[in-house]
């Protein structure tokens, strides 16, 4: 079942084992103000891999998200995801680069005015998908995530979980050869984060990158990723 | 090209369910474009027709001269034969004062006020037509006739209508000023619902854009709101000004009866009432791209 959700991502030829999905080298971010948010960060990332960006409040952790999807610039250095330097980009091809992204929000960012598949869809039609092929893809997604019985649900009337398993069907409806989640489990119990925690390793297994802001340490024993650290805007250890 | 339809597709489906969702403010929005795009054309109608009917009434351009009351048959026919030689004038007819006055009784109703006149008060006349009908070669043709032996007056008949005729021109610029200034107006009406709608939607084009859409996929709605609000103020100003022309028609079958003459006001042509639907869609269709262009870039996630 799973295996067929994501096809795509064997078939980009650029997702190589040899080429490392995301490269960062002497990456620095300073916010005008004069606020350093980001001093010489450098790692890489290879492809297929579950790793996880740790570190307090203010470490630096959603400003280095920010520089992946290309909302921020680096002010010098250079971010390399899936070949592409994104702190080159052009204005108006940061729309496709988000599109090899797959994002899990910390408050969820879901529409009020549609159901949950309506949400789910939104990745499709916004890249052109036909209605027919897109429907049995948001099917999967929600299948996927355990919420197909809620298809026509609004997400008002759905629990906090169910709203986090929902914006990871979103993410993933896609095939998005990266998964980004911002403390994914931040407002959830323990038992809703563990079944998260469970998906991440799930779609990690069949070859997608995971990246996971986080500081939750159930979820770090959970999953045994590999750890970049974040301390005052730099790296603290590099696992 | 085939999912690029399916998307505009889709985008106009679900615009106008967005405009069927609000049909209080739609409904609203709507009716104000169309009463203001109805005042310039409503009044196109008017001076199109009177110009149409100021056209019957006049022709051409006469020159109307007059003997003086007591010019012999004589005097009159040596002006006849100087009509008859000059080479300005294309044709002359002459109204002898006996039929002048019968015409005037039998067409005033005044026949006794008349019949009590101790003479004719009416002088032998000639309505003459001038070869070149340009407004100095006529006012030349009159200056001379007026200086003939024994003719009191002559008088261009013109004048009244090139007056009516600077009139309507002026009609015309009003209505290219007023059609300008409620343009701007069907814009500025359309700047504001978008950037309204942007602002509530505020959340909903932050997550969008976080999640790939282009910038082209984001405006489209908008852009395909701006234009349905304009064509559906188009019909409404169409159903107000045809309404209008209707009633108005209607009333004058009656008035037009009393006084013998046809005059009905003529309705939209189909031009017209395409031209009534594409100029507000595009002026909508602008109206959103000012706002959401202006506005979009204000929204980052």
């Amino acid at each position: 079942m799973w295996t067929e959700v994501f096809p795509a991502f064997f078939l980009d030829p650029r997702s190589s084992l040899l080429n490392p999905m995301i490269s960062l080298s002497h990456v620095f971010k300073r916010y005008p103000g004069g606020r350093q948010a980001l001093n010489d960060i450098g790692f890489t990332i290879e492809t297929g891999e579950l790793a996880f960006i740790t570190g307090h409040s203010g470490a630096g952790k959603s400003t280095l998200l920010k520089l992946l999807v290309g909302i921020e610039r680096p002010t010098s250095g250079s971010i390399i995801v899936n070949g592409q330097n994104v702190g080159t980009l052009q204005a108006r091809a940061v729309p496709f680069l988000r599109r090899k992204f797959g994002l899990i929000f910390q408050d969820h960012k879901l529409l009020f005015d549609r159901s949950a598949f309506g949400n789910v869809a939104l990745p499709l039609e916004i890249s052109g998908y036909g209605a027919k092929d897109g429907a049995r893809r948001v099917r999967a997604a929600l299948d996927k995530v355990g919420l197909l019985k809620y298809e026509k649900a609004m997400p008002i009337t759905l629990s906090g979980g169910e709203q986090q398993r929902l914006c990871i069907a979103r993410a993933i409806v896609h095939r998005p050869a990266i998964l980004l989640a911002d403390e994914p489990t931040g407002n959830l119990d323990a038992d809703y984060a563990t079944e998260i925690g469970e998906l991440f390793r799930s779609f990690n297994q069949v070859g997608v990158t995971v990246i996971v802001a986080t500081h939750d340490q159930a979820l770090l024993t959970q999953l045994k990723p590999r750890v970049i650290a974040l301390r005052n805007g730099a790296l603290a250890e590099a696992a | 090209m085939k999912t690029w339809l399916a998307q505009h597709g889709r985008c106009f489906g679900t615009t106008f369910v967005k405009l069927a969702r609000t049909p209080l403010g739609s409904v609203f929005n709507i009716i104000v474009i169309g009463i203001a795009l109805s005042l310039p054309v409503g009044l196109y109608v008017v001076i199109d027709n009177l110009q149409a009917a100021s056209g019957q009434l006049s022709a051409e351009p006469q020159i109307s001269a007059y003997m003086a009351l007591d010019a012999s048959r004589a005097e009159t026919a040596q002006i006849e034969n100087r009509l008859k030689q000059s080479p300005r004038v294309q044709r002359f007819r002459l109204v002898p004062r006996d039929q002048a006055l019968q015409e005037l009784k039998q067409s005033s109703g005044l026949a006794d006020v008349i019949d009590s006149l101790p003479q004719n008060p009416l002088p032998d006349a000639f309505v003459i037509s001038a070869k070149n009908n340009t407004p100095q070669a006529l006012e030349a043709l009159r200056d001379e006739i007026a200086q003939w032996p024994r003719v009191v007056h002559a008088q261009l008949d013109a004048a009244w209508a090139r007056r009516l005729d600077a009139t309507l021109r002026f009609g015309r610029l009003v209505v290219l000023i007023l059609g300008g200034l409620l343009a701007l107006a069907l814009v500025a009406v359309t700047f504001n619902t978008i950037r309204l709608q942007v602002l509530t939607q505020r959340d909903e084009v932050e997550v969008i854009k976080l999640i790939g859409a282009t910038d082209a996929f984001i405006r489209r709605p908008f852009l395909y709101y701006g234009a349905l609000q304009g064509a559906a103020g188009g019909i409404v100003a169409w159903l107000i000004v045809s309404g209008g022309i209707w009633v108005v028609n209607h009333n004058l079958g009656e008035l037009s009866h009393v006084y013998a003459s046809l005059f009905q006001l003529k309705q939209l042509t189909p031009g017209d009432a395409g031209a009534l639907l594409l100029l507000p869609l595009a002026l909508g269709w602008f109206g959103a791209w000012l706002s959401v262009g202006r506005h979009l870039s204000l929204i980052e996630p």
